[in-house]
């Protein structure tokens, strides 16, 4: 596989060909899984979502080594900001260019608002503190609707506006050159250039100076301040930057839902998007990416026992919704158990399993 | 021309203190050691020096001005590189990604590399593990990379603790040796050790810190002389 890579990258044009088929399947992807109609659609579109929180997380956990467990808080805040800012709760209604920025900044804002007191934290303490801190954020939002209304407690919000470019409304369906473009394939390009941008900024971020400084600041603190990195900045832009990219996942997943509530981030959540990090490869872009798809569609493909055991058996023997937990938990181990670093892992966890093992 | 300059420098761990006023200068160029027995207050005084525990009383001068306090990530921009005690590799790290980031705040590329080679030609058998992890080179190797790593980042004064620190005797002489060479080569050097014997022979001068204070300084072949020190720290009956 990596003898084949090296291969294609002597020959430009035929890299160029590979990425022209890779752009072709991507564009061409809604219409196809679209003919099994649109909830696959919306499943390719939660993928996205996926990715996008995967790779935010990935910054903070991959890149700088620092386990956050409350991640899915940013992801609540973004979505807040969006359903706050577009709705007839407030009787706002921004658009959306306005919006996705605040809501960028505002996670940011958190992120450093979670970042800065855990500076000096490290391993299971800091994923304490994290865990803390999005149990918080979830049960704030629970409870802000009293005395004044703000986050309307547990009914969450609701109606809240479709994303609007110009005069292009995302929620109904438009035709153009004969083919439907239904609002969860017009949401699917507009989170599909957004992933593009977030893997794009997550590459230069591996290869640049920061990038190396978590690095060392993942291997080795104390080395890395005697390398003259300056921990508390490194640290703080480490949560701003996973923060923010969560945050914008969320204010996507606000439009497109169009209703929220603290249910959607639990807990749970963070500990999904966490596997996906882990299980795909800690520090590997391609591996985050891959381990996102895998888990967020996986669970889909397995409602699809039900139908499967009426065929065979005449009657459901097993409960799917409880099958597959038992069958997602069993995925899980044993991946760990035959690719412990993840399924495409980082070229230094594949050295740290190595030496774990070696001596 | 002092480089550094310690003046009545204190530094007290809760109520107790470790360093009780001190006061050293390494001169330009020079090959300093600070010897002492466990628990005297040396590695102290130089967690004090790069800004690493918060000093009570005194100044730390550096190149004529006042760094008390200064965070040590700062010190390296300014030419002040520290090995730090259990040297502190990047263990997952291959032997030339830690060297690399020794240079880290350095822009000069083709310099860097150039360096790096001449870190090679100074320790050969670093070159012949360049692309092993860190992790996976024995003990004198790890000092070997730290050290090659602190210079990377081209230091007006180097800081080293306890580098013969779990080496074989054999190792000691060679490391010993190459930090000869690099004093040798201009680079200024405070040396903190407990192998009093090896230091002394290497270096210029020296100061003997008991319980937080200094008790004896003077050129080193004067203090190896010294029959105080023979019985104390060399281990002769005087």
């Amino acid at each position: 596989m990596t003898d084949a890579l090296t291969r294609l990258k002597q020959h430009p044009a035929a890299l160029w060909v590979g990425f022209a088929l890779i752009a072709a399947a991507l564009a061409m992807l809604p219409f196809i899984v679209g003919m099994q109609g649109q909830t696959w659609v919306r499943v390719v579109n939660n993928a996205l979502l996926y990715v996008m929180l995967a790779l935010g997380l990935n910054i903070v956990v991959g890149f700088a080594g620092l386990l956050d467990l409350g991640y899915i808080a940013f992801y609540a805040v973004g979505a807040y900001s969006y359903a706050l800012l577009a709705s007839p709760h407030f009787g706002l209604h921004l658009p959306f260019w306005i919006i996705l920025p605040i809501g960028f900044l505002v996670a940011c804002v958190f992120g450093v608002l979670l970042g800065a007191p855990v500076l000096k934290l490290r391993g299971d303490y800091l994923a304490i503190v994290t865990l803390g801190f999005g149990e918080i954020i979830r049960i704030f939002i629970n409870n802000l609707n009293e005395p004044i209304n703000i986050t309307n407690g547990p009914q969450g919000i609701t109606l809240i506006d479709p994303i609007r470019i110009g005069s292009l409304s995302f929620s109904g369906t438009n035709e153009l050159a004969g083919l439907d473009f239904t609002s969860p394939v017009k949401y699917y390009y507009l989170l599909l250039a957004l992933v593009l941008v977030i893997i794009f900024i997550n590459v230069r971020l591996q290869d640049s100076r920061i990038g190396r400084a978590w690095e060392a600041i993942r291997e080795d603190e104390i080395a890395a301040q005697a390398m003259g990195i300056n921990l508390r900045n490194m640290k703080l832009l480490a949560f701003a930057m996973g923060a923010s990219f969560g945050g914008v996942a969320g204010g996507m997943f606000s439009a497109i839902q169009g209703f929220i509530s603290p249910e959607s981030f639990g807990i749970f959540e963070s500990i999904i998007v966490l596997s996906m990090v882990v299980l795909g490869g800690m520090g590997n872009i391609p591996g985050v990416i891959l381990g996102a798809v895998l888990l967020s569609t996986f669970p889909e493909a397995l409602r699809y026992m039900a139908p499967l055991q009426k065929a065979t058996f005449g009657r459901e023997i097993i409960d799917p919704e409880a099958a597959r937990l038992l069958i997602f938990g069993l995925a899980m181990i044993l991946i760990m158990l035959f690719r412990p670093a993840g399924l495409l892992p980082s070229e230094v966890r594949k050295r740290e399993l190595a030496t774990e093992r070696a001596p | 021309m002092t480089l550094l300059e310690l003046a009545g420098l204190e530094v007290a761990y809760g109520g107790i203190k470790a360093v009780k006023g001190i006061d050293l200068a390494v001169e330009k160029g020079e090959l300093v050691c600070l010897i002492g027995a466990n628990g005297a207050g040396k590695t102290t005084t130089l967690k004090a020096i790069c800004g690493m525990v918060p000093t009570h009383g005194g100044a730390v001068r550096y190149q004529d001005r006042d760094i008390t306090g200064t965070p040590s990530y700062r010190l390296v921009e300014r030419g002040l590189a520290m090995v730090p005690e259990g040297r502190g590799i990047f263990r997952q790290l291959t032997v030339a990604e830690n060297l690399a980031m020794g240079a880290f705040v350095r822009n000069d590329r083709e310099a860097v590399r150039h360096d790096l080679e001449v870190i090679f030609e100074l320790f050969p058998r670093l070159a012949e593990r360049r692309s092993q992890p860190g992790g996976t080179l024995s003990g004198g190797e790890q000092q070997m990379l730290a050290i090659g790593r602190a210079m990377m980042s081209r230091p007006k004064l180097l800081l080293l603790d306890e580098p013969s620190m779990g080496l074989a005797p054999l190792l000691v002489q060679k490391i010993f040796e190459t930090v000869r060479k690099i004093s040798a080569e201009g680079v200024t050097i405070l040396l903190i050790e407990q192998n009093a014997r090896l230091a002394l022979e290497i270096a210029n001068r020296a100061y003997v810190m008991e319980t937080g204070t200094i008790t004896l300084s003077g050129p080193a072949a004067e203090l190896l002389a010294d029959p105080k020190v023979r019985e104390a720290y060399l281990g002769e009956m005087a």
